[in-house]
């Protein structure tokens, strides 16, 4: 009985150290959460939810600094998948979705300062040194960042516009439910 | 030969009796001939016109844009109108970049491309590249460029090339007359295509109900002892490729995959034709036939159609309409689309102008679902209609994505057949809309992810040479200021 009672003590007391020491020894720096959010936030480091960039908000949003509703490119599927791991009630019936959105330069108003460029972390804008400016659309992911710097209010950010290849057919009308 | 049996498929009534003995006439040249850039699954194609141009019948309108798009080349002889926003031969009613082509009445060709002397001793290649060049699309409505399909050779094993002239959907009558009219040509093409893929079977199927075509085709086909032709039974859809291939063959395409993946190509009979055309003659695709008919059309009609031609001509050939049309249709009954305007033009995936009159069409107000259980007999790729119907209706897509929504072909079967009138088919057009949206918008994140990521190794290691060029620049003015004091 003792002998049995001393070896189970025993056990106890060796496995209760190892544990300790291993999560010491082989602690995980970064906060698991974190890092399973950042993995769902875009990654392009956009800055529109006000952070500096996905890593800091998914840290804000492990601490529970921010809402789920901060990332405006994630639209309405994002803040749900994010509601869902944090497991929270987000209230998304004020949440207004916009659409994707692209940068457009007016040509008349650009005069060619280059300081939107260095703005773009895709490289969707081209142009140099008084030479006009553009924007490649199907790279721009609608940060607005190049709109902010602009001293001429030459860029604007315009509706990506619904084509034959990516319109879809909307969902049926439900069934009326009253008889 | 053997028919391997199929699960699913429906019976509707085919009324194809109202114009499958009317011999294909030619349309009289349009005045005005409205091109699309884009009739074709894949990238836009580049217009290499501008306004004002004159153009010769043949001529190359817009090259394809990579391997993934097809080329447009002028149907008739004339001048380039405008290239122009015009609306869109699609459900959707939106407009598309169109060229618009005045014809000059002469209708005449241009310089073509050589025919191929002997395209049985030549380099497959060369009869992929004139496919190619040629602007040739999948005829039986995907609008695939079927060079990249006859290239499939080079990726796959393929032993069988399987020619689709099932044509199942109701109405429509085009395929049939093409194989009654033209089987040598359609026989001449398969062996062109069968040589480019390296197959050495070719399988004509035809649906039974076209006892005069598989006639012609078996007449047609008799000195080739490679070919050959066979009947399938009636049943909606088996002119789906995968499920033709499996009727046939018995070899089953699996979910995401592609036919190839099983040693069997499809092409459609009318593709078959155009290939003929331009290894033979080296003429482009540049017109196909089209079916005009339904209750309230006054005449109706097998015509060969220019590429362009606005619907409203095709219409007042027939003589007008005999009723109002309770519902236009660009193609099948089944899988067709609402023709959002009588002024689009005729594309190469048009098989048919469906003018419906009010006893054609059955109208009843959606019941709730009784969960009787006939859209899951009836589904040809094996799903739960009712199931996933219910998912979409509550949003849940992924819920749906899961039970295969994405294997659904937009057949319609369920939707024909359901008892309570639950527009089944149309919740999965949705739910594949939307999920086609949510895989083009990861797409893009993951590439908006790369890129800033590259930019900003890209903004530190500039930051970095930036800051050693100052370092170096203090580090060779200190010595000399040190210098400037010690003289």
């Amino acid at each position: 009985m003792l002998t049995a009672v001393m070896i189970l003590a025993g056990m106890g007391l060796l496995m209760g150290g190892l544990l300790g020491f291993a999560s010491q020894r082989l602690a995980v720096e970064e906060n698991p959460v974190e890092v399973e959010i950042q993995a769902m936030l875009p990654g392009s480091q956009c800055g529109q939810c006000g952070y500096v960039g996905c890593g800091q908000a998914a840290a804000a949003l492990a601490r529970g600094e921010a809402t789920v509703t901060l990332c405006p490119p994630g639209g309405k599927a994002l803040a749900e998948a994010l509601a869902k791991k944090l497991g929270i009630e987000a209230d998304l019936s004020d949440h207004e979705e916009k659409g994707p959105e692209y940068a457009f330069i007016r040509a008349d108003l650009c005069y060619g300062c280059t300081r939107c460029i260095p703005e773009c972390n895709v490289d969707a804008i081209i142009g140099a040194t008084k030479q006009m400016h553009d924007v490649i659309a199907e790279l721009c992911h609608g940060c607005a960042k190049c709109v902010e710097v602009c001293p001429t209010v030459a860029i604007e950010m315009r509706p990506v516009p619904t084509t034959v290849t990516s319109w879809h057919w909307p969902k049926p009308e439900p069934l009326a439910a009253a008889h | 030969m053997k028919i391997f049996d199929l699960p699913g498929g429906v019976h509707p009534a085919y009324r194809k009796e109202q114009s499958s003995e009317l011999a294909i006439r030619p349309l009289p040249l349009p005045k005005r001939l409205y091109i699309p850039l884009q009739q074709h699954v894949g990238a836009l194609s580049v217009p290499i016109v501008a306004v004002g141009d004159t153009v010769a019948k043949g001529q190359v309108l817009c090259v394809r844009q990579g391997s993934f798009s097809a080329t447009q080349h002028a149907p008739t002889s004339g001048r380039i109108a405008a290239i122009e926003s015009f609306v869109a031969p699609h459900a959707s009613g939106l407009a598309q970049d169109t060229i618009v082509i005045e014809s000059d009445g002469q209708d005449a060709w241009g310089e073509l491309p050589a025919p191929i002397a002997d395209p049985f001793s030549v380099d497959p290649a060369e009869i992929i590249e004139r496919v190619a060049i040629s602007g040739i699309v999948g005829l039986g409505g995907a609008i695939f460029p079927a060079a990249i399909k006859l290239n499939m050779g080079q990726q796959y094993k393929l032993d069988t090339l399987l020619i689709n002239g099932a044509e199942c959907e109701p109405y429509l009558t085009c395929d049939d007359r093409l194989m009654r009219e033209y089987a040598a040509e359609v026989i001449d093409g398969a062996r062109l295509m069968a040589r480019a893929l390296g197959a050495r079977r070719i399988i004509v199927a035809v649906e039974e109900n076209k006892p005069q075509a598989i006639a012609s085709l078996k007449a047609a086909a008799q000195a080739h002892e490679e070919i050959r032709v066979t009947g399938v039974p009636i049943r909606y859809p088996v002119g789906y490729a995968q499920h033709l291939t499996k009727m046939v063959t018995g070899r089953e395409t699996p979910a995401e995959h592609r036919n190839a993946e099983v040693g069997v190509v499809t092409h459609n009979v009318a593709t078959a034709r155009a290939v003929h055309q331009a290894v033979r003659f080296g003429r482009p695709l540049i017109s196909r036939i089209v079916t005009v008919t339904g209750g309230a059309i006054r005449q109706a009609a097998n015509l060969d159609v220019l590429i362009g031609t606005p619907v409203s001509d095709l219409v007042e050939f027939c003589g007008g309409f005999s009723e109002t049309p309770k519902q236009l249709v660009l193609g099948g009954p089944m899988m067709g689309q609402p023709l959002p305007d009588l002024a689009v033009p005729i594309v190469k995936g048009s098989a048919g102008i469906l003018a419906m009159s009010a006893a054609e069409l059955v109208e009843s107000r959606e019941r709730p679902c009784i969960r009787c259980g006939s859209c899951v007999d009836v589904c040809p790729c094996g799903l739960s209609p009712m199931e996933m119907a219910a998912f979409i209706r509550k949003d849940k897509l992924d819920a749906a994505d899961k039970i295969f929504v994405g294997d659904c072909i937009g057949c319609g079967s369920c939707s024909w057949v359901c008892p309570s009138y639950i527009p089944l088919v149309q919740y999965f057009n949705y739910a594949n809309g939307v999920l086609g949206d949510q895989a083009r918008q990861r797409r893009k994140n993951d590439r908006v992810k790369t890129l800033s990521e590259a930019h900003a190794v890209r903004a530190e290691q500039a930051e970095k040479a930036r800051q050693a060029a100052r370092a170096g620049k203090t580090a060779a003015a200190a010595p000399q200021s040190t210098n400037e004091v010690q003289a």
